[in-house]
């Protein structure tokens, strides 16, 4: 990785219930991942609201994903399917406002995955580090 | 303000080694709100829980950040550490900088940096946290079991075993479901009523055991531990209490010609009638359809015999309310209706029949008493075709069939054909198939029995028309793997004809709030993991009314549900969890919404009052019953004025949490 | 000019407040100009002398049902678009139907005073509708301006979705019919564009938002009791917005809010004093669920669950909306 080489800021929304496993799971198998990933625990993907990713890339955030249950296996048996349509339409919306539709993303990471969730973050991460900076949606008054 | 403690937690070197645990305690001392930080070896251990223990003491804290592994690891452990030095359990927040941070980060400098902005949002969140206490809810300690077939009878008597009342709920005039109806089982071709009735009769003399036959479920309502159930017992006509089952007012009853179901429709009964010999209850039913008595007030014969004047015709439907802790569904199956499916001539000839018509015919209670005979002109048939998967595996053909694998049919197919090529020898057997699907313990064992002792046919490929023709049925068929068209004059045909969840079953859902696939078949809590659960909590679901299955699997979920039941019963009270979704109702505005995404039917709206500065107002709001929802937070989202909130994960922690993050 | 006339509204309305079947008429009430027409709640008979009815009778009156059917029962007269608006509170219980008289008005097309005045200058003083032709007296002008009434219809009634009420008491007219409009060409136009020209397009509009509100004011599908704008412990309270983000996160919001619930009624544009086209921001999303989800109507039908609030176990995935759609990103 080339040193001068934009390091950004990604917001991972985890399902207490599989992603946020998983992601424990990658850290069980030291499956590295860069740290610029934070993770926000809840309790299903379907907890997420649209507001909380605006409220990311407002802050400054360079990416948001959001991981749960694979569809079918959701713990509370319906929420991911929920957060499917909800993101379908939301990240499309995004998109249609010109923001870069490669700076979100919804992943679905079991709680044994963690090479996935480790890989996943790996790939997310060069996705939006080439797309630099998030200028289109921050609040400049939140940069440092 | 809150007053908070962080303690950074070395978990020997695995934080240690990459984190400057040193620097990230230092690092916090400053955050608003902190008024303590330090670091110790290993938190978990009894020395570091004292340490936690004092500092809320000695610097009375009102909220506690534990940086340490995952909270899937310890948080239950640190909650009762707080509890105990007195502090809410719910004032607790882990910061994960084991699984997310020192062991996936190999630098010591981003790991650290990483920890302490892990910490600035748990203590961001901490800031929000609010002293939660779980709900508690007595438990009804008596269960409700839907179905009175081999799952339900099984239910009942494990739950009644274990010392609970259970009542089962039947809407026939007796229990024993499709089982009763069967004549032998694979693999073992033991006889179903043989096995089935001692139980029947366990039930119905278990003294915790009620049975409402001929019933049906009005009403439920409830949640978990308390639900309020109405039955509505049908009129049978026939005081049950005094009914002696002697069978009298049978044998006198004038009207013979109603079609029997017991046996469908293949031979008949009168209008007075029990079901069949070994019926549980053993108590007539008047079938007011039928009976002239009721239907004109002409008769009156079955009163004038009964000796025991069990006759009532002017008894009434009943409604009967009672109070359970805990439902089991069992509501079974039902072959599908074969109205759609003319190519096999299913409606224009008598001799083309369904796997469970064939059982009765097979059965020696059954209307030929066990002769295998045409039903057209009681003739004893010499080629039998037998036709796999008439509408099961229907891809495409919604209208007609089903998606799925029936899964029965390969097993009790095998055992048609093996069992009529042993009493008639002479007798050809034909089987059409796409797939024989034989897994189970000596299932495969079985099927080749069929084939290579027994001589039966089994052609891979699929019957495209029968025609009745000259008293015979001429069956057009396909061999796949001989690839050549085949013509037979079968004497009789016999098709396997895909099995739905039972009628019944949608509109109780509906009430339980439990979910079903598209197929109309109740959905597990986890497919894997809780089987025998619905995802609503209280709600059990055992055999066939949550996907086909045969005898014995129905059977052991019978029992696992029974298991989960008497897990439930057995408790006093249900402690809840205490993060669950709440409406603030000034906020709602009654939309419903929420209400439709609840997968647990926890939201019920009522009109509340409120009182404003410009009076009184009534309004539609939303509440949410603690003891059923689960804390999903999707009504979270769904609520477009942020009236639904989840306590524990509130829409403001968690943007403090993003805040802090992004800071 | 309608060809429904205002002396048959008026006609109904006298006779149903005259006979207590309702104690209150929403219509429309003349401003100082006669294109500036607003709602209005009238409770008497005599009140409904300044009840008008014309081209510039665009406003929806659903909305103003959940407060009044409080007080009253209420006449209401809805053209076919607003019906859908009615059929949405109704499916998400805000008001009793008991409570209202729905009369099913025609319409012809309602005129956008802002067209009028782009094509007839400022300062105009007065305007009268003579059949497809519109007479507009200036200030400026000793002659009145004759326009085409068909040029200067608001763009919702160029798309015009339905001339078929989807809920009504009564009719003034016979049954409409359903039209076939061309409403997602805008929206298209848009996703064709590279995402740089988008956000251009998109900072251009929203740049000139000075968060009046009205949008959100009119929309009879943002009827929360306290909008998550204007509460301090919705985490997303701002009341004006000073940047860039805070003119997209409140529409974004906003749009998110009623999505599936929006009937694409138009009244957001209409209303916008910076002529915002907020329309395709809501029509995009519809455009969205529609191809994902099957054609859904919202308002088409009581009761119906709006796509986000319902799903399939096959739906399409979030990564998987871009597939196939190709611009030169």
């Amino acid at each position: 990785m080339p040193i001068n080489e934009y390091k950004p800021l990604i917001v991972a929304f985890c399902c207490n219930w599989c992603s946020y496993a998983g992601a424990d799971l990658a850290g069980n198998n030291r499956a590295n991942y860069p740290c610029d990933v934070k993770i926000i625990r809840v309790p299903c993907s379907c907890r997420v609201n649209p507001m909380f990713i605006l409220k990311a890339f407002q802050r400054g955030a360079d990416g948001v994903i959001l991981c749960g249950c694979h569809p079918g296996d959701c713990h509370y048996t319906s929420g991911n399917y929920f957060t499917r349509r909800r993101m379908a339409v939301l990240f499309s919306l995004l998109d249609f406002f010109g923001i870069e539709r490669e700076r979100t993303r919804v992943e679905w990471i079991s709680a044994a995955e963690g090479a996935k969730f480790a890989a996943t973050m790996n790939e997310f991460t060069k996705t939006v580090a080439a797309l630099g900076e998030n200028r289109r949606l921050e609040d400049l008054r939140c940069k440092k | 303000m809150q007053r908070i403690g962080v303690f950074v937690c070395w978990c020997g070197s695995n934080i240690a080694g990459t984190v400057d645990v040193q620097a990230v305690s230092d690092a916090l001392k400053n955050e608003p709100g902190v008024v303590f930080s330090t670091d110790y070896q290993y938190m978990c251990s009894k020395t570091g829980q004292d340490l936690i223990q004092d500092a809320i003491k000695a610097h009375d804290l009102t909220g506690v950040v534990i940086c340490s592994c995952s909270p899937r690891m310890h948080e239950a452990t640190f909650r009762k550490t707080v509890a105990a030095a007195g502090l809410n359990p719910y004032m607790l927040e882990v910061a994960n900088i084991r699984e997310q941070c020192s062991w996936v980060h190999k630098d010591i400098k981003t790991g650290t940096q990483k920890a302490i902005v892990l910490a600035r949002a748990a203590i961001a969140k901490v800031h929000l946290n609010a002293p939660l206490t779980p709900g508690e809810t007595p438990v009804t300690k008596r269960a409700l079991v839907i179905g009175g077939g081999i799952a339900g009878i099984q239910a009942a008597l494990d739950i009644a075993e274990a010392g609970f009342p259970v009542d089962i709920v039947e809407k026939k005039p007796t229990i024993g479901g499709k089982m009763a109806q069967l004549d032998k089982t694979f693999p073992t071709l033991d006889c179903a009523a043989c096995i089935l009735t001692p139980k029947m009769v366990d039930a119905a003399q278990n003294e915790n055991i009620r049975i409402f036959s001929y019933s049906e479920i009005a009403g439920i309502s409830g949640f978990v531990g308390n639900f309020s159930v109405q039955i509505k017992r049908k009129a049978r006509f026939v005081n049950e209490d005094l009914c002696t089952g002697c069978g009298a007012c049978v044998e006198k009853c004038p009207m013979k010609k109603v079609p029997n179901e017991f046996n469908l429709g293949m031979d008949n009964r009168s209008a007075v009638y029990i079901p069949f010999a070994q019926a549980v209850p053993k108590v007539a039913v008047i079938d007011p359809d039928a009976c002239n008595m009721l239907k004109n007030g002409k008769c009156g014969l079955c009163a004038k015999v009964c000796t025991a004047g069990a006759i009532d015709y002017k008894q009434r439907d009943e409604y009967i309310d009672e109070k359970y802790g805990a439902v089991v569904v069992a509501t079974g199956f039902e072959p599908i209706s074969l109205q759609k499916f003319d190519e096999y001539a299913y409606n224009s000839s008598k001799d083309v029949i369904t796997s469970l018509e064939f059982e009765r015919l097979t059965n020696a209670a059954g209307p030929t008493a066990g002769k295998l005979l045409r039903p057209s002109d009681g003739k004893h048939p010499e080629k039998i075709v037998f036709v796999q998967c008439v509408g099961s595996r229907c891809d495409g053909c919604s209208e007609k069939g089903k998606p799925y694998c029936s899964k029965i049919c390969c097993m009790y197919t095998a055992k048609h054909a093996m069992l009529t090529r042993d009493k008639y020898p002479d007798t050809e057997v034909y089987v059409f198939y796409i797939d024989v699907r034989t897994p189970g313990k000596n299932f495969d064992e079985f099927y080749r029995r069929a084939v290579e002792e027994y001589g039966v046919h089994y052609i891979k490929g699929a019957v495209g028309k029968v025609t009745p023709e000259n008293g015979k049925l001429l069956v057009q068929a396909s061999d796949l793997i001989d690839n050549k068209q085949l013509l037979i004059d079968a004497d009789l045909v016999v098709l396997a004809a895909a099995i739905e969840p039972d009628k019944s079953a949608r509109p109780l859902a509906t009430q339980l709030t439990a979910s079903m696939d598209t197929n109309d078949f109740f959905t597990e809590a986890h497919p894997k993991l809780r089987p025998v659960e619905s995802p609503t909590a209280g709600v059990f679901l055992a055999g066939a009314c949550k996907g086909p299955k045969d005898i014995p699997e129905t059977v052991s979920e019978a029992s696992a549900a029974a298991a989960k039941v008497i897990g439930l019963l057995v408790k006093n009270k249900l402690t809840g969890n205490p993060c669950v979704a709440s409406v603030d109702a000034l906020l709602c505005s009654g939309c419903s919404a929420c209400q439709n995404v609840c997968p647990y039917g926890a939201i019920t709206y009522e009109e509340k009052e409120f009182r404003m500065p410009d009076g009184v107002k009534m309004r539609r709001a939303a509440s949410v019953n603690p003891a059923v929802c689960q804390g999903c937070g999707c009504c979270t989202v769904a609520c477009p004025s942020g009236a639904a909130d989840l306590l524990g994960f509130t829409n403001r922690q968690i943007m403090a949490e993003v805040d802090a993050i992004c800071r | 000019m309608q060809k429904m006339t205002r002396e048959a509204l008026l006609e109904k309305a006298r006779e149903l407040l005259s006979s207590g079947k309702v104690s209150a008429v929403l219509g429309w009430k003349k401003g100082e100009f006669d294109y500036d027409v607003t709602p209005a709640v009238f409770d008497s008979v005599d009140a409904l002398e300044d009840f008008v009815w014309g081209d510039f009778c665009g406003a929806n009156l659903s909305k103003y049902l959940i407060k009044e059917t409080k007080k009253h029962r209420v006449l209401v007269f809805l053209k076919p678009c607003d019906t859908y608006s009615m059929n949405q509170l109704l499916t998400e219980h805000r008001f009793e139907r008991e409570q209202v008289h729905a009369v099913g008005v025609p319409c012809d097309g309602m005129a956008d005073i802002n067209l009028l005045r782009r094509k007839a200058g400022e300062g105009i003083v007065s305007v009268d509708s003579i059949g497809e032709e519109i007479k507009v007296e200036t200030l400026y002008s000793d002659e009145p301006v004759i326009i085409d009434r068909r040029e200067v219809l608001l763009e919702r009634c160029v798309n015009c979705k339905s001339k078929k009420h989807a809920a009504f008491d009564e009719l003034l007219s016979d049954a409409g019919e359903d039209s076939s409009s061309d409403r997602f060409q805008d929206v298209e136009k848009l996703e064709s564009m590279t995402p740089d020209e988008r956000f251009e397009f998109w900072q251009n509009e929203l740049s000139r938002c000075i968060r009046c509100n009205a949008c959100r004011d009119v929309c009879p599908a943002c009827t929360c009791e306290t909008c998550v704008f204007n509460n301090p412990s919705s985490g997303a309270e701002n009341k004006a917005p000073v940047n860039s983000f805070e003119e997209q996160m409140f529409h974004i919001i906003r749009a998110f809010h009623v999505a599936g619930r929006c009937t694409d009624c138009g009244e957001c544009a209409r209303v916008c004093p910076e002529h915002i086209p907020l329309h395709l921001i809501n029509r995009k999303i519809i455009k969205d669920m529609n191809a994902f989800y099957g054609v859904f109507q919202a308002g088409a039908e009581v009761g119906a669950k709006s796509p986000l609030l319902d799903y399939t176990v096959s739906d399409i995935e979030p990564g998987a909306v871009f597939d196939g759609r190709d611009h030169d990103a």
